[in-house]
């Protein structure tokens, strides 16, 4: 009697104390040797599995570089493709490491759900795909109109604001899956389909006849996508941000996938901190010299990745140009 | 006593950790802490990791705003009601998917189950072909088959099957005329209720008089005049008196869509075809097996007697067979319920899709909404089985 209780109590303590050791997001990385990036099921341009099973995209292309800096390898990389339903319990619960699923950044999610923006990836705004014969010119004709989107996005909640607030009516037809929402406005289910402009873009190519398809000019809301970690583990929030700001700042200096490793004896002492040649910043992020330098290397500076991934779907790059050209991206100095 | 066993006296009394009473009680003591235990340590253990890492948690956020529109509310909803009210939008949604698909699933297996038994060889044959097509392939295939089946054909809003200028139907839905009643249906009403009542007194006494006498009494056709015929009399009597008691809201195309009116929409009925088509088959199996757990002499000893085949059928082997199906047909129902979480993926707003769909990516409160989830499910499914648990008890054999 007392052996069993003594031993239920043992048991029990066991438990308790596997429970409580404090996840380190690095050093489970490296000891796995494989970084787990929660992605989408198939959005093209951003993440989307090609006809032989390889995942691209510039949400992909940020988990590679992310491996490349921490692991030595873009390729070691494990997609976990998740719905818009659970992509944030994934994090939660640790079964990823990063989450690059094309996600807007807002108060809520930032500060309610225990995860970390990292910064943002790509600026987008939500829009409104119409029929080319249905003759309308404006989001403001749509009153009335049958409305298909996902489940559980933010977009669902911004057409709700968008035609309350313009005191038009309308119904909405919400999926699960993004290739079902396009499936059924392709079929006449509804009048309009909305989603970020981006997701349009990428959508559009799945239509019967892409060409007799509109989208509207209104943008209705911001949507800074970006990737997100656990809140709590500082030391990698601090990489996961870096390796963006990485990205950004090599297109800025002229870094590309090419030139890295001869950029890495340029006289500009920032390219030569960035890569590696002077100082140690990787030091200060757990990481060694050439951490930089290897994520670009891998899938080149943040203009090559547009330029593969989100160029060929027709969208110019607008607001996701450099501060310099007039954009909105803009990194913190690497010092 | 010679060989040693005693005989009278008592034996001596044991350890008391010997005595099989007590040391059962100790066990399930145990047993009881050992559960109390695990199950406290879970959910303490949630709760101090969700607040470690500044996770929100607690109930509050039923109160909240939702901010988001739902196709199909039967209780009104609007984008500024509350997640509660997302709650219960989506549980009447689900609550009714699963009430009308019973129905159809129900009248449809009976139908195919008798007439897997049918003696004409093509009956019997397209019967089993259904069966065994319908029970053999994913249920979700078959709901986005027919939500496609019953999307493509339809016209556009502009084009719409117009029956009279009063049902309209397109790939936006079937609009049919909204009833509205005012006080000169009261009347109908109150003879529309009597009708009921007396009806079902009407059938106690005529079983009555059957089990004394023998004789049968017309119960339908006064009944169905007495639901029917009488109401629809008065209705046309109040006309004359004082105007139509109804008045009908006919949808009107406005815009880009029919406005008005009552909807029913695609996903609704695809999603009820998919469930009832499915569930049928397995409850045609049931009656199947039912019917054929009834020893045949029973139809031979009615026949015997002069019955003919069909008050054979409904009094001497339904009432027999049904102590064999209602348990099967419980698991079918309590199945059909769960399997209409599967509307999510053609947008029909069940408790599943708004509420542990697009309410927990809102608020991110995950533990709390899939937690209410499951118990919605659970009750659900318990008052369900009592229900039918009730019905087997009192259509059981009684044995005296």
């Amino acid at each position: 009697m007392k052996r069993l209780i003594t031993v239920g109590i043992a048991a029990g303590l066991a438990v308790a104390v596997t429970a409580a050791a404090k996840a380190d997001t690095l050093e489970n990385i490296k000891k796995a040797g494989v970084l787990k990036c929660g992605v989408s099921q198939g959005l093209p341009g951003f993440s989307n599995p090609d006809n032989k099973g390889a995942w691209t995209g510039i949400d992909v292309d940020y988990c590679k570089a992310l491996a490349a800096a921490i692991l030595g390898d873009a390729k070691k990389v494990k997609y976990v493709p998740l719905s818009a339903k659970v992509r944030f319990t994934a994090l939660q619960s640790g079964e990823i490491d990063v989450l690059s699923r094309n996600t807007t950044w807002t108060f809520t999610r930032d500060t309610g759900l225990g995860l970390n923006f990292v910064g943002v990836l790509y600026y987008d705004g939500q829009g409104f795909m119409v029929r080319k014969k249905l003759g309308v010119k404006s989001a403001k004709q749509l009153s009335g109109a049958a409305v298909c989107t996902n489940t559980g996005t933010t977009t669902e909640l911004n057409v709700s604001d968008y035609f309350r607030s313009n005191g038009l009516k309308y119904k909405v037809v919400a999926f699960e899956k993004a290739d079902e929402v396009v499936a059924a406005y392709d079929a006449g289910r509804c009048d309009v389909y909305t989603t970020d402009r981006s997701g349009l873009a990428a959508q559009r190519t799945k239509l019967k006849n892409p060409a007799a398809h509109v989208v509207l000019p209104e943008i209705i809301s911001k949507e800074p996508l970006g990737p997100l970690v656990r809140q709590g583990d500082d030391k990698f929030f601090n990489i996961a941000k870096w390796v963006l700001n990485a990205l950004l700042t090599a297109e800025e200096l002229g870094v590309t996938s090419g030139n890295a490793g001869a950029m890495m004896k340029s006289k500009n002492p920032e390219i030569r901190r960035l890569l590696g040649s002077e100082g140690n910043l990787g030091a200060k992020i757990g990481l060694d010299k050439e951490w930089a330098a290897r994520a670009i290397k891998a899938v080149g500076n943040y203009a090559e990745m547009y330029k593969r991934n989100v160029t060929p779907l027709g969208l110019a790059r607008g607001v996701n140009k450099l501060w310099s050209n007039g954009g909105l991206l803009y990194s913190p100095p690497f010092r | 006593m010679a060989n040693g066993i005693p005989t009278g006296a008592t034996p001596a009394r044991a350890v008391w950790w010997r005595d099989p009473r007590w040391r059962s009680l100790i066990y399930q003591a145990i047993a009881l802490a050992a559960v109390v235990a695990v199950g406290w340590y879970l959910v303490d253990n949630t709760l101090s990791n969700m607040e470690r890492r500044g996770i929100t948690s607690g109930f509050d956020f039923l109160s909240n705003t939702a901010g988001f529109d739902i196709i199909q509310a039967l209780v009104p909803y609007s984008a500024t009601s509350t997640y509660g009210s997302v709650f219960l939008v989506g549980l009447i949604n689900t609550l009714l998917i699963a009430a009308v698909g019973v129905v159809f699933a129900t009248m449809l297996g009976f139908i195919i189950g008798v007439a897997r038994l049918s003696s004409n060889w093509l009956i019997s044959t397209l019967a089993t072909i259904y069966i065994e097509t319908f029970r053999n392939i994913p249920l979700l295939l078959q709901i986005l088959f027919w939500y496609h089946a019953v999307l493509k054909p339809l016209p556009g809003p502009r084009e719409s099957i117009n029956f009279l200028d009063v049902i309209f139907v397109n790939n936006r839905g079937l609009y049919l005329p909204l009833p509205g009643f005012n006080q000169a249906f009261l009347p109908v009403f109150v003879v529309l209720v009597a009708g009921i009542v007396g009806t079902i007194m009407l059938r106690r006494w005529s079983r009555k008089r059957q089990a004394a006498t023998g004789q049968l009494f017309p119960v339908v056709r006064w009944g169905l005049f007495a639901i029917l015929g009488l109401p629809a009399l008065v209705f046309v009597l109040m006309s004359f008196i004082s105007g139509p008691p109804m008045e009908f809201g006919i949808a009107k195309l406005t815009g880009f869509n029919f406005e008005g009116g009552m909807v029913v929409i695609p996903e609704f009925v695809a999603l009820l075809v998919a469930l009832s088509v499915y569930t049928a088959a397995f409850i045609a199996e049931a009656v199947r097996s039912g019917i054929q757990a009834v020893s045949h002499g029973q139809t031979e000893a009615a026949y015997a007697l002069g019955v003919r085949p069909a008050p054979t059928m409904k009094l001497i082997i339904i009432p027999q067979a049904m102590r064999v199906i209602i348990p099967q047909l419980t698991n079918q129902y309590l199945n059909l319920t769960k399997n209409s979480s599967l509307a999510v993926f053609i947008a029909y707003p069940d408790l599943v899709a708004v509420f542990m769909g697009t309410s927990l990516n809102q608020t991110g409160q995950a533990v709390e909404i899939v937690a209410m989830t499951m118990a919605i499910y659970l009750t659900i499914s318990l008052v369900t089985s009592a229900v039918m648990n009730w019905y087997n008890a009192r259509i059981s054999l009684v044995e005296r």
